[in-house]
Order: structure tokens, then C-alpha cells, then sequence
């Protein structure tokens, strides 16, 4: 059994020795560089571009502008593609872009013998504009001209469900309700990847060749054949290790432009790495979004119904488009069911602010922090238990969404509270906080969430996986799922171990994809791989499994053969046949019947289920200096099974210090008149050092889940997601102000302590 | 431009032909495939580029390579021993799971390496402090913190 074992991680050998190659790792000596130039306003036209000096310059190569890339606009969501037209991303954007859309669009592209070079033409080139007034916020950018023209109020989708049959009005009717009202405020958040995106492209026998960070190897593929129309498998992308993902990279980025120039110069390698700076910006950031919510509470603490208006910040062009904010808008009922009716409104907004795409949660994290803190509100105001409020209203198990079907099949969520409680004696310090005085205080907060497995059935769900038999007896494991540091690799080589019988120590997983090599896999994302190409290499492993057991009795000449343990192959009894290895050699070099053992398989993923979790956190506040300090915080988890409890513990860490931040410290700032970022460098925009991080608690409530591959659920992005509305909700215990708004930054904090008069 | 310096790399004896104006990162990249040396920030923020210079840690993005005259320099690549075991650091690192995309453990390693051979010791408080030129995105630095002590307490 090595399901639920603390095996290390696979890749861990190669990543403390420097052994372990990442994209730039790998580029050839003699690769061109290139380098992106960004244009300086956030809305207009570029009207001309003078490169004349930068191709003055020694060393440098070709210039390419906006005016010379093929005139194809594609899309860059990393979502498997649809051959259904209406299910299609938006494909919004060219290569380089006339139309500027952000501060920082990309305009045009120099080539360079060396970055040094490539870095010195971009200031030479000369660039006319016709400058319209950036909108950056969403009431500017729905009152002003369309950045796209096919959105006119610059609105790219607005979305209305119901679930009850009357409106929130009609719900009132009849019932017994007070009212309780809030707006919420989350800002722009980014990513931060350790390593920067980079790639390099060349062509060989005949197609393009990428290298490169990311996410999403086989959606990657299939975009630049769109970008550059040519056929798809004339492209080939190779995925090495990559430093972090965290949704920016399930974006297509700059793989098709570098292809695109490459093919240009005639197949040339040439390499396209992004600085820090231009991380922030030109990648990808999470949607900062205006939530509003309304519901009717009964005095029993019923919520009777609710109505929740959200509008999201898209920035310049679509990525992810509507789906972030309708991922959120859907939690709202698999979060809280009403009594009543569910009434829920919610809108993407283009604006001239850099493209929101995916990043760890998609939506949730946003619309959590508002349904959570506003819970909050409600207990406070009616005077009720905040634990018992939460507890009568939450989905139980056996819960199914009435709109797209997806189950809550088990639910430790109430037992996941008790955890939290417990841990902390939350009941009674929350008591105990809510009457303080002087400048430092404690509070103490609790948030829960739901959050789905995959994307079915709002999108298609498929992976695979293909096993080849060593003629050692050993496994080679290919998927084209990937790797990008939550340690897929290693629960894939536990998951082919425990199936096929063969040893974990001889199971050899394929790190890197190449989309000519590894089957087809839609990628990292979604928290869906332990689960969706965790079946694939369940099924694949059954059958590589059945194939050597079939050859085991074709060497015996019976039919004695049916299991396989710790590398022998048994019968019924359990009692040892032969080795494994042996019927690996005289498969390939038996000289009647060589047969090379190996098996691929498909997993048509067409279900799903809710992970669901708590954060329960204490803190204290210095409300002089505004600063709040976490004394203990845990979290506590119902993603069914564990497959490997020290990599699951690695993903709450991170997913709790990305939470931390949230509540406290991120935000990307934009001058309000040009839309350039103030703060877009990890000096000016504060992820957590290790000095701002709390040692982190966390606690599994395990219950075998019967979807998933091994009885798994979601547990990749699910951390994130509770931590920001808790600490906010122990802010409120310390106060009783009402932050409605996060970062809850030093500033933001003492003002709102000044005004109360509490200093 | 040119220049040529000597300096010892991860033991060894170099001479190294490099361009005054470079960073050591590209010199120990660029020139000697010791890429185990992370590009995170080419500004001195993330400490994913550290390397040891006369033991202590450097970010050498921020280090030109033409001061590494005469120093002696370790990467990760130097922290394994002849036959290939594994440095008690590195040993601590795997043990906590303290890895997780990989791009920020060179340049820890090293800090940690530092700390350890300092021969002192120290509370998580003050290791919190010592680690805290370098960011991570992953881990939330408490298996990095478990580690590092780990390391510490079985060296001294």
C-alpha cells in the first residue's frame, strides 16, 4: 500500500542537488534573445513606430511591430477547446497589438544577439499614439467607449441564475426576515511565481519547437497553431520543471509570439524571458472584484433568501474571460443553500488594468471572503452564535447543485469546525474578545468554504496516461498532466504503484511533457489532476497490470495468474508464481512471442464532488500602528482521501501563507490617471517573507470519497480560499468594525479605528 | 571587454574569461552551467540566486563577477560530496518536505549551509530572520523553517 504514505517526493533529490532543469536550464548556447516593448499608455492607437535606430544597433537581429504580425486574434484561456463554436474563449488579441488595451500591451518584439543588446534597441524605438482616457475602474469603464468593439459598454458578459422559483422580493413575502446589507471590495492580486516566465523556440524536421514554463503543454500547443494557423501538430511544446504556476501560467503567454518570431527567422532558436517587472503586468493577475450582498435572515437564523451582485475586473483583454467570476458566483448556493431563493447577478467588465486570468481558487477566494464576512456580520447583528449561524445554513452531504449538478457526496465540514474550534477554543475567546479595550486586542475568526473538483461538466474533463513495461520489471509512467511544485509526480508514481503491484521505488515517472511524447492531458488547474488523471492512471495501471499477468500465464502455460504484489505475481492463495522482472525479460526477448508490455488509457471524466474546510485563526492588533499580528491558525480539511499527507500538508501551507496575504498584504497599485502600476516588483508589492509568516497548522478529516481514483477530492487551491474573511472575521471580533475591504493594510485599518474613536 | 579572473568554484581551481560588466549569476550560468543558480528578480529582492562567496551568502545577481576575484564560491551544485551523498542540509530538506517547485532551494540551501557551518545556534525566531532574504511562494516557509532546524540541531 503506498496510497496515504509519506513517500518523498520524487523530484526532490534532483531539486536539492541544482539537477532538476527548468526552461532557461536548457537554452542553447548561440540562442537570440528577445526582448517585448510595452506601451506607455494604457488606451489607445499606436499610429506609428520608428525603428530605424534600434536597428542601427550592432547585434541586433529584426524588429518586429504590431503592424508586421499576422492578423489573427486568438484566445489564451488555458481550457481544453471545444468544438462547439458557442463554447468558445474569446480570441481577442494578435501577436503584438495596434489597439493598446493596458499600460504595458505589448507592441512590439526586438531580437538580439544578447539581452544587454536587445535591451538598449527597445529605448531607440520611436512610438506615435493616439491616447484615449484610460478606464480603470468598472463604473468608468461601463459608462465609457468599448475597448472591444464587439462589447459595447465595455461589458463582456453579465449573468443572472435563480435557484427557488421567485425573486429575493417574492421570498419576503410572508416571511418574518430582517435585512442585512453589505458591500465588499477584493483587490488585484498577483501571482508572484518564483521563476519568471520564459521560453525559447526553434524549428526542427519541419516544426515549430517551444520550451517552455507552463501550466498547460497540450493547450499551449494547440494555441500557437492558432496564432500563427498552422497545424497543431506542427507544433511541439516541451513543459521541463517549472517555479510555480499558480494560474498565471494556465494562461498561453508569450509561446506564440516566440514562435511566431523564431518561424520569422527562419527557425532560429530563439529565447523570450520575461523580467519581474514585466511578471507582474504582462502575465496574468487575479480579478479584483465589487461584491454586493443582501439576504433575509429569519429570527431562528434561517437564511431565507439572498441576492448577490458581483462585478469583476477583467483589465484589457478576455483570458479567463467570464468564467472567474461565474466559478464564484456558483459557490454562493454551494456554500449556504436558502430557504427561498437564491438570487444571483454577476458581470465582467473590460477596463485598461492588466489581464485578470486564473490564479489559485478561481473566484472563490473572492466571493468566500465576502459570503464569510458578511455571515459574520449577520451573527453579530442578530446577536447569534456565528458557529451555529453557519451550521444551520451550510450544505450538508448529499447535496446537489440545482443548477449544474455538482455533489457535495461526502461532507466533513461540521466535523472540520469542531477541529477548528477545538484548536483553538473559539467559542469561548470569541466570547471572551467581544468586549475590549485599550490599543492591543485579540479576536479570534473562523471562515468555511466549498469548493468543486475539476471543471465538469461546465467544461470537458479528459486526461491520460500511458505505462510501459522496463525489461526489469520496473514502470515508465508518461501523462500529460504536470508538475509545476504540488507534487503531481509523486501521488501519480503512488497511485501507479498501488494499482499495478509493482514497487513505488520502481515506478520512473516522465517529469517533463512533451506534447510529442506525453498523452494528452489539459493540464494543471482547477485542483483537478489527483482526481481527473488520478482515474486516467488507475485505469492505465489495470491494464498494464492485466497485460503482465496475461503474459505470466501464457509463460506458465495456465490461467493461475490474478494479482500482483511487491513485484511477484500471485495466485488466488497469494502464493508467488514469478517475478515480475521475468516475465519483463522474456517479453521482449522470448523468441516465439516477444510482446513489449504497455498500456494507455483515457479517463473520460464525466463527475464530480465539493471539497469543503475551515480557517480558524486568533490574532492580535495593534490599533495604534493598524497592524495585526496571527498568533494561531490552522485549517482544517474534507478533501477525502490523503494520498500523501507530508505533499497535502505542503499545498495548505503555501495555499494558507498565499490566504495570509490576501487578508493583509497584497495589492497591486495603479496610478489612477495613467493606469500604470505603482507597485509591480517584489519590493513594492509585499508577498509574505519568512518573517511575516506564523507557523501554520493544519489537520485532515478523512472520508473516503467514492469518485474520486483513491476516495480524493480537491485539495490544490482549496487552502487559499477560507483564510482572508477568518482573519477579517478575528479583526471584527477585536473591533467590532466591520472591514469590508481587503488588503486590511496598516493604513486601512487605523483609519477606520480613528473615525470609530477607539484611539 | 574582457577579463580574465581566477577564483576557486565548488573547490575547484578557475580561470574564467568573463565581461566586467556581468553579474556573477550569468558568469556561473552562462559560463560554467552551474544552473542550479536562479534568475527570480536580477535585483536583489528574492534570493533565489545566493551562492556563497568566502562561506557567507551572496544574491549574485547584485555581485559582479569580476569582485569574485580570488573567492572562493559554493553553489548547490557543491554542497553534494565526492561520491554523490547528499549534505546534511540537503538531507533536512528533502526530510521536511521543505522542496516543493524547486525554483527558491538553491539559494536557501546555501543560506542554510551558512547557518549550519556558523557553529551556533538559534531560536526559529532568529532562523526566521536569517532566511528572510529569500521568498517563497510555495511553502509558506514552515517546512523551509523545519528544515533548516532540523539541519542545525543534528550539525551542533
Amino acid at each position: 500500500m503506498t496510497i496515504g504514505k509519506n513517500i518523498p517526493r520524487v523530484d526532490a533529490f534532483d531539486k536539492v542537488t541544482g539537477r532538476a532543469k527548468y526552461a532557461d536550464d536548457l537554452v542553447p548556447t548561440g540562442t537570440l534573445i528577445a526582448k517585448v516593448l510595452h506601451s506607455t499608455i494604457a488606451n489607445g492607437l499606436v499610429k506609428k513606430i520608428d525603428t530605424s535606430k534600434a536597428k542601427q544597433v550592432p547585434g541586433v537581429i529584426e524588429v518586429f511591430t504590431c503592424f508586421d504580425v499576422p492578423d489573427i486574434v486568438f484566445p489564451t484561456a488555458g481550457h481544453p477547446w471545444s468544438t462547439n463554436i458557442a463554447n468558445h474563449d474569446i480570441a481577442d488579441r494578435k501577436l503584438l497589438n495596434t489597439r493598446v488595451r493596458y499600460y504595458g500591451d505589448d507592441i512590439a518584439v526586438v531580437v538580439a544577439e544578447n539581452e544587454l543588446t536587445a535591451t538598449e534597441a527597445l529605448k531607440l524605438i520611436e512610438v506615435e499614439y493616439e491616447e484615449y482616457t484610460p478606464l480603470l475602474t468598472i463604473e468608468d469603464a461601463m459608462n465609457g467607449d468599448a475597448l472591444h468593439e464587439e462589447y459595447p459598454n465595455n461589458i463582456l458578459a453579465s449573468t443572472k441564475y435563480n435557484v427557488g422559483g421567485v425573486s429575493f422580493e417574492e421570498a419576503l413575502e410572508n416571511n418574518d426576515v430582517k435585512i442585512f446589507e453589505d458591500e465588499f471590495e477584493v483587490p488585484t492580486v498577483q501571482h508572484c511565481f518564483m521563476e519568471n516566465p520564459n521560453s525559447y523556440a526553434y524549428m526542427e524536421s519541419g516544426k515549430i519547437v517551444v520550451v517552455t514554463s507552463t501550466q498547460i503543454p497540450h493547450i499551449v500547443r494547440r494555441v500557437i497553431g492558432q496564432a500563427l494557423d498552422i497545424p497543431w501538430g506542427q507544433v511541439r511544446v516541451i513543459k521541463p520543471y517549472i517555479g510555480g504556476g499558480f494560474g498565471a501560467k494556465q494562461d498561453v503567454l508569450y509561446e506564440p509570439l516566440n514562435a511566431w518570431v523564431s518561424k520569422m527567422l527562419g527557425g532560429k532558436c530563439v529565447k523570450l524571458e520575461l523580467t519581474r517587472e514585466e511578471g507582474f503586468i504582462n502575465t496574468r493577475v487575479r480579478h479584483a472584484m465589487k461584491i454586493h450582498i443582501k439576504s433575509a435572515v429569519s429570527e431562528n437564523g434561517r437564511l431565507i433568501a439572498r441576492k448577490v451582485k458581483m462585478f469583476s475586473n477583467q483589465g484589457g483583454y478576455a483570458s479567463h474571460g467570464h468564467s472567474v467570476v461565474a466559478g464564484a458566483a456558483h459557490v454562493v448556493k454551494q456554500l449556504y443553500q436558502d430557504e427561498v431563493a437564491t438570487d444571483v447577478e454577476f458581470t465582467t467588465v473590460f477596463t485598461n488594468l492588466p489581464v485578470a486570468g486564473a490564479m489559485r481558487g478561481y473566484g472563490v477566494p473572492q466571493i468566500t471572503f465576502a459570503l464569510e464576512a458578511h455571515m459574520e456580520n449577520v451573527a453579530k447583528e442578530m446577536n447569534f452564535d456565528n458557529i451555529e449561524l453557519r451550521k444551520i445554513n451550510m450544505i450538508k452531504e448529499g447535496f446537489v447543485d440545482p443548477l449544474n449538478s455538482i455533489p457535495s457526496l461526502t461532507n466533513e465540514l461540521d466535523q472540520c469546525i469542531e477541529i477548528g474550534a477545538k484548536h483553538l477554543n473559539f467559542r469561548e475567546k470569541h466570547k471572551k474578545y467581544s468586549n475590549q479595550e485599550g490599543h492591543i486586542r485579540k479576536g479570534v475568526g473562523c471562515a468555511i468554504f466549498s469548493y468543486k473538483t475539476g471543471v465538469y461538466p461546465i467544461s470537458l474533463e479528459t486526461a491520460s496516461c500511458r505505462m510501459i513495461l522496463n525489461q526489469d520489471g520496473s514502470i515508465q509512467v508518461q501523462v500529460g498532466a504536470t508538475e509545476i511544485g504540488q507534487g503531481a509526480d509523486t501521488v501519480f508514481t503512488q497511485m501507479a504503484a498501488e494499482i499495478t503491484g509493482i514497487t513505488y521505488d520502481k515506478v520512473y515517472i516522465m517529469s517533463a511533457q512533451d506534447t510529442d511524447v506525453t498523452p494528452y492531458d489539459s493540464g494543471a488547474y482547477a485542483s483537478r489532476q489527483t482526481y481527473v488523471s488520478g482515474h486516467a492512471v488507475k485505469k492505465c495501471g489495470l491494464e498494464l497490470k492485466q497485460k503482465i499477468l496475461d503474459y505470466a500465464n501464457y509463460l506458465k502455460e495456465s490461467e493461475i495468474a490474478v494479482d500482483i504484489k511487491e513485484n511477484h505475481v500471485l495466485d488466488k492463495d497469494g502464493n508467488k508464481i514469478i517475478h515480475v522482472s521475468e516475465v519483463a525479460l522474456e517479453s521482449f526477448y522470448h523468441r516465439e512471442n516477444s510482446k513489449h508490455i504497455a498500456a494507455e488509457a483515457t479517463h473520460h471524466c464525466d463527475t464530480n464532488t465539493i471539497s469543503h474546510g475551515t480557517t480558524f485563526v486568533e490574532i492580535e492588533v495593534d490599533l495604534k500602528l493598524g497592524l495585526v499580528k496571527i498568533l494561531d491558525i490552522i485549517n482544517v480539511h474534507d478533501s477525502g482521501t490523503i494520498i500523501n499527507p507530508k505533499t497535502a500538508l505542503g499545498q495548505v501551507h503555501g495555499g494558507m501563507s498565499m490566504g495570509i496575504a490576501y487578508a493583509l498584504s497584497e495589492e497591486l497599485l495603479f496610478n489612477p490617471k495613467t493606469g500604470e502600476a505603482y507597485n509591480g516588483d517584489l519590493l513594492g508589492y509585499k508577498i509574505p517573507t519568512s518573517l511575516d509568516s506564523p507557523d501554520i497548522s493544519c489537520k485532515f478529516v478523512e472520508k473516503y470519497d467514492p469518485s474520486g481514483p483513491f476516495g480524493n477530492k480537491a485539495l490544490g487551491e482549496p487552502p487559499t480560499v477560507p483564510v482572508a474573511p477568518a482573519i477579517r472575521n478575528a479583526l471584527f471580533n477585536a473591533t467590532g468594525i466591520k472591514y469590508n475591504q481587503i488588503p486590511l493594510t496598516p493604513e486601512r485599518i487605523f483609519n477606520k479605528v480613528k473615525d470609530k474613536g477607539l484611539i | 571587454m574582457i577579463e580574465i579572473i581566477k577564483c576557486k568554484i565548488n573547490g575547484r581551481d578557475q580561470e574564467i574569461a568573463i565581461d566586467p560588466r556581468e553579474s556573477l549569476t550569468d558568469m556561473l550560468r552562462n559560463k560554467l552551467g552551474l544552473t542550479s543558480v536562479k534568475k527570480g528578480c536580477e535585483v536583489g529582492e528574492c534570493g533565489a540566486c545566493t551562492v556563497l562567496i568566502d562561506g557567507k551568502s551572496y544574491n549574485s545577481c547584485i555581485y559582479l563577477a569580476s569582485w569574485a576575484k580570488d573567492k572562493s564560491i559554493i553553489t548547490v551544485e557543491g554542497l553534494t560530496s565526492e561520491n554523490g551523498e547528499l549534505s546534511p542540509v540537503q538531507k533536512a530538506f528533502i526530510d521536511e518536505s521543505a522542496v516543493q517547485c524547486g525554483f527558491c532551494t538553491p539559494g536557501l540551501l546555501l543560506t542554510a549551509t551558512e547557518i549550519v557551518n556558523s557553529g551556533q545556534k538559534y531560536t526559529r525566531e532568529e532562523l526566521r530572520t536569517l532566511i528572510s532574504g529569500h521568498l517563497c511562494r510555495c511553502t509558506g516557509y514552515e517546512n523551509i523553517l523545519n528544515a533548516v532546524e532540523k539541519a542545525l540541531n543534528q550539525e551542533n
